[in-house]
């Protein structure tokens, strides 16, 4: 199938692709790896009038080590991201659940940035990092602008990003010692789309879970934090006794899960609750 | 119309293209390389698989006009001299086709694979080529093929 026409535009500089945006009008939209973008366009699902493709801005490429944070570029791949010492020593949540991203040829090519500002919610990136807090920073003609991930995603492929205004990556907080991490992702095919998946991030202390982050993956219009969870399992043993599932039974609540042709709604409610289960145990390293 | 400056298997080319025109056509329709097929057009398959710059890609997901300045690999780029590159040879002595149709990508994704992981177990393997589709074999030949060629791969480099 062949995409309907658009105009091409490559600049080489941030501030080149920023004035080709702001000219080219509320129709045009950024490539970045393009592997959630070409197929839609290849089914011609999206019109875009101007493709601004930033695959070779080089500013928005890499990862830089802060004191709190970690800074990962919109076009770092997700295939230097699994690979990146920096993002598996301070945020293993992001290099764990990148790596279950499609297969191999499409992780060449995906970034960082693409998943997130595609705000697909049965993407694996938007609900780690709703998981992990992260601030999203954009950048306009007017200067960067610092979006909370619990406010960045606002609708099915919405994210919140005005025309005009270029995700160039995210600070991706070190949560320090006494966290564990895991992603749980359930698919039909090794390289299909969640059709429920849980980040759990968990702080323990002396066998005790004091505080812990999950947010689902494909359970409604954008990515959610399971909030009841995150009450529930405060203070509860981390063990295999019980109390971490009797938490994870509340993972549907407030959820609106979606029904298509691979699950039904009360099908993924029933996933999230399990799914949560099995990623706390392993946030737990139990 | 962008022009583009491409080397494909070893050959450089310079063509003006629509921006829409996909790689995957670029390479077939333009270029003749009919030996890169094109599968489901979903993303799905990987059987239009292609190495750019050495890595695997599936062209059906990259613009020609992305592919500027880069080279790549197609199955048709692999033999040197008549003789085949040992993944295709592998593929042919553990019988790791039927059809054929996802061979190409299959082959590439394999060699990719091993540039990470040149002595690579079975699971590796499977993890390996997860973007890649058979629907004859059910992949136990070409996983026997992969660790074979993994092998022969390693004595002539060695």
């Amino acid at each position: 199938m062949i995409p309907a026409s658009f105009d091409y535009s490559r600049p080489s500089s941030l501030d080149e692709a920023l004035a080709v945006l702001g000219d080219a009008g509320e129709e045009a939209k950024v490539l970045a790896g393009g592997q959630s973008l070409l197929p839609l366009l290849r089914l011609r699902l999206a019109y875009p009038t101007t493709l601004v493709d930033v695959g070779r801005v080089a500013e928005l490429r890499g990862i830089a080590d802060h004191a709190d944070h970690v800074f990962i570029g919109a076009m770092t791949t997700h295939h230097e991201v699994i690979r990146s010492p920096v993002v598996n020593e301070h945020c293993p949540l992001v290099a764990l659940a990148t790596a279950t991203v499609a297969d191999p040829a499409v992780r060449h090519r995906g970034t960082f940035g693409g998943s997130l500002a595609h705000a697909d919610p049965a993407g694996d990136l938007p609900s780690v990092a709703l998981a992990l807090d992260m601030d999203l920073v954009a950048r306009s003609s007017l200067g960067d602008r610092i979006i909370p991930a619990a406010e960045f995603f606002v609708d099915y492929l919405e994210p919140a990003l005005e025309p005009g205004e270029i995700l160039v990556g995210a600070r991706v907080p070190k949560l320090g010692p006494g966290w564990g991490f895991h992603y749980e992702k359930f698919h039909r095919t090794a390289q299909a789309w969640a059709t429920v998946g849980v980040a759990a991030a968990v702080r323990r202390s002396n066998g005790t879970v004091e505080e812990a982050r999950v947010a689902l993956t494909n359970m409604g219009p954008t990515p959610v934090r399971a909030v009841t969870v995150e009450a529930a399992v405060r203070g509860v043993a981390a063990d295999r006794n019980g109390s971490l599932r009797e938490a994870a039974e509340q993972a549907a609540e407030g959820a609106d899960p979606p029904g298509d042709l691979h699950a039904q709604p009360d099908y993924r409610a029933h996933l999230a609750r399990v799914l949560t289960h099995r990623a706390l145990l392993a946030a737990c390293a139990v | 119309m962008p022009r583009i400056t491409v080397k494909v298997d070893g050959i450089s080319y310079e063509e003006d293209v629509e921006p829409r025109m996909l790689l995957v056509h670029f390479l077939r329709d333009r270029l003749g390389k009919t030996g890169t097929p094109i599968g489901c057009d979903t993303s799905n398959c990987g059987s239009c698989t292609v190495l750019m710059d050495g890595k695997s890609v599936k062209s059906c997901s990259v613009l020609a006009v992305q592919a500027d300045e880069s080279e790549i690999v197609t199955i048709e780029g692999l033999s040197s001299d008549g003789n085949w590159h040992p993944m295709q040879r592998a593929f042919h002595e553990e019988h790791a086709l039927q059809c054929g149709y996802c061979t190409p990508g299959m082959i590439l994704a394999a060699i990719d694979l091993l540039k990470d992981d040149p002595d690579p177990s079975d699971d590796a393997i499977r993890q390996g080529l997860e973007g890649n589709l058979c629907r004859c074999t059910g992949y136990c030949n070409i996983v026997r093929a992969v660790r074979r060629g993994a092998g022969e791969m390693g004595v002539t480099t060695r």
